[in-house]
């Protein structure tokens, strides 16, 4: 009993503080995941603030920007022209998901369109299968995958230049919803569609809009996540990681879903580095879900609620 | 403001609005005149909204016209009734919850903010310029309203009388030609109801702004009314001067609820 007790409460503390270099290391590399798991759950976000959508083809939309992406530069198309490309069928899909998906659906339940986006998620998966093929690619961006050390801390380069790509993205989006029209156009749609309509607001421009970004940041999540592990169908998969994010951080909020991907990300690697071993490990799939469910029991709103949505 | 030389601001011309085989109105027409207030009453489940719904853009109309400043504007979408100079209340209160009053009233005037959309974040100095002049507009206007208290709460703490008076300041941030007004009193004491009749009147003088009002409340509307126009059952029953409705038979049958065969 008293063995459990120590294995579990406190050998793993013992080990994080005899070895601070490797607890960085697991950090930075949890970091680096729960960064992936925020830019998937703000697409999310996006699409749930602007139009009650809750977008279940948010992942397979990151796989189909990857796809696209390499797929492109295998036929010989340089880097930058590839994603300027990508960033164009992205938006050509916003457009044709707001024809033919979400406008003759206008006024359903919620429930009706989240199952047409499970549609989505099935055709696009195809569909990308379809045009692009169904190997595992290789996606190299030119971001080198080398790694540097900085005071006995291994860093990779490939998730610094991630890092920083996602700062930027963020601060970008923040300015973008909070400092112009569009952003207010934007934050009135979300919060009643009627009234929105009354002042002029087009409802049919703000979701194409919304469905854009969301596709411009299903980009750069595909682009790293595919420079990381290659690009392959399992990539959808971290949609489904995406979820205890939006448990976490809220449906509504995007610094929720930046902090919530992040506390994510941390946490599993933790319980995968330090306390996996005491189960036999892989504990790092299911255990952002415990997180989650242990999160819906004490602040079922996450955390940042629904005070912050004003400020988003 | 009418573009067509003294003709009505906005002509109704025989419209019926169906929800399947129920026809909520029925071959209504009316006028308004640039300048007036009309008011629109009847009893409940009379059409009153589904009409003013029709106008501005919210339903379509079976048949009939809907006809604005001289030109058809039938089949136009809500938003695009808007930018035609429309504004309008709802019967039951659609603020922005998540946004504080002055937000609120903002978001009332996007449509009178030029500019690219992308470039508001990087060109900040005419940006800034622009948001500081709209700023000035809004806070006439909350003067106006008497609600410079209640600038930076929340829309959705507010007491209902408040929420109808800073959706009439959302409204007019717009500086609609027309105001379409949707039961402005309803759910009001005494008091906040002649306060709502003092800031229509005021509207109407100081902003020229015509102004059609759905009342349920006949009382209320005949004092502030240039014209009245009756609906029951959908039909337009009766239309005039408020002196000359009241002593209407058919008003008078509608009201105290005389059978309908």
């Amino acid at each position: 009993m008293v063995g459990v007790f120590y294995a579990v409460l406190v050998a793993p503390f013992k080990d994080m503080a005899g070895s601070p270099a490797f607890l960085v290391e697991v950090l930075i590399g949890g970091l680096f995941a729960g960064l992936m798991y925020s830019l998937v759950a703000l697409g999310f976000v996006l699409i749930f603030k602007a139009s009650g959508v809750f977008n279940f083809a948010q992942g397979v939309m990151v796989l189909f920007a990857a796809l696209t992406l390499v797929g492109l530069m295998e036929r010989g198309v340089p880097v930058v022209i590839a994603l300027v490309l990508t960033m164009g069928v992205m938006v050509v899909l916003a457009f044709a998901i707001e024809r033919i998906v979400l406008r003759p659906l206008v006024n359903q339940e919620h429930i009706i369109l989240f199952m047409a986006t499970i549609g989505l998620t099935f055709f696009l998966e195809g569909f990308g299968e379809m045009v692009w093929g169904a190997n595992v690619k290789k996606l190299d961006v030119g971001i080198p995958d080398r790694s540097f050390i900085v005071r006995g801390v291994q860093i990779n380069e490939l998730e610094l230049t991630a890092a920083l790509t996602a700062a930027i993205l963020v601060t970008v989006l923040a300015v973008f919803f909070q400092r112009t029209r569009i952003g207010r156009a934007l934050r009135a749609v979300a919060d009643d569609h009627e009234a929105a309509l009354s002042l002029g607001i087009p409802l049919k421009t703000i979701w194409v809009i919304v469905w854009s970004v969301a596709g411009i940041v299903a980009i750069v999540a595909g682009i790293m996540w595919g420079a990381k592990s290659g690009v392959q169908f399992s990539l959808s998969l971290i949609a489904l990681k995406s979820l205890p994010v939006l448990i976490l951080g809220g449906f509504t909020s995007v610094p929720g879903a930046i902090v919530g991907g992040l506390i994510i990300g941390v946490g599993e690697k933790l319980a995968e580095v330090y306390w996996g071993p005491l189960v036999g490990g892989a504990i790092e799939n299911w255990f952002a879900y415990v997180m989650a469910l242990a999160f819906l029991l004490f602040r079922p709103q996450g955390l940042f609620g629904e005070r912050i949505i004003e400020r988003v | 403001m009418s573009g067509n030389g003294g003709g009505p601001l906005l002509e109704v011309d025989g419209v019926s609005v169906r929800f399947g085989a129920l026809v909520a109105v029925n071959r209504v027409s009316l006028e308004i005149q640039p300048g007036k207030i009309l008011a629109i009453i009847g009893p409940n489940g009379a059409g009153k909204t589904t009409l003013l719904n029709a106008v501005s853009g919210f339903y379509h109309p079976y048949e009939g016209r809907i006809i604005f400043q001289g030109q058809d504007r039938t089949h136009l979408k809500p938003d695009q009734v808007a930018r035609l100079g429309i504004a309008r209340t709802f019967q039951n209160v659609a603020l922005f919850k998540g946004m504080s009053v002055l937000d609120n009233i903002m978001t009332g005037r996007l449509l009178k903010m030029r500019g690219s959309f992308v470039l508001d974040a990087l060109y900040w100095g005419p940006a800034k310029r622009q948001e500081l002049e709209h700023r000035a507009f809004v806070e006439r206007i909350i003067d106006f309203l008497e609600i410079q208290a209640i600038r930076k709460t929340a829309a959705s703490r507010l007491p209902y009388g408040l929420q109808k008076r800073v959706e009439l300041a959302r409204a007019l941030a717009a500086e609609p030609t027309l105001l379409l007004l949707d039961e402005p009193m309803a759910g009001m004491n005494v008091e906040e109801k002649e306060d709502m009749c003092r800031f229509i009147l005021d509207v109407n003088s100081e902003f020229g702004t015509t102004i059609a009002l759905i009342e349920h409340d006949m009382g209320v509307v005949m004092d502030i009314s240039d014209r009245v126009a009756v609906l029951d059952y959908g039909r337009k029953i009766a239309d005039g001067p408020p002196e000359q409705v009241r002593k209407d038979q058919a008003v008078l049958d509608a009201y105290l609820g005389v059978g309908h065969e």
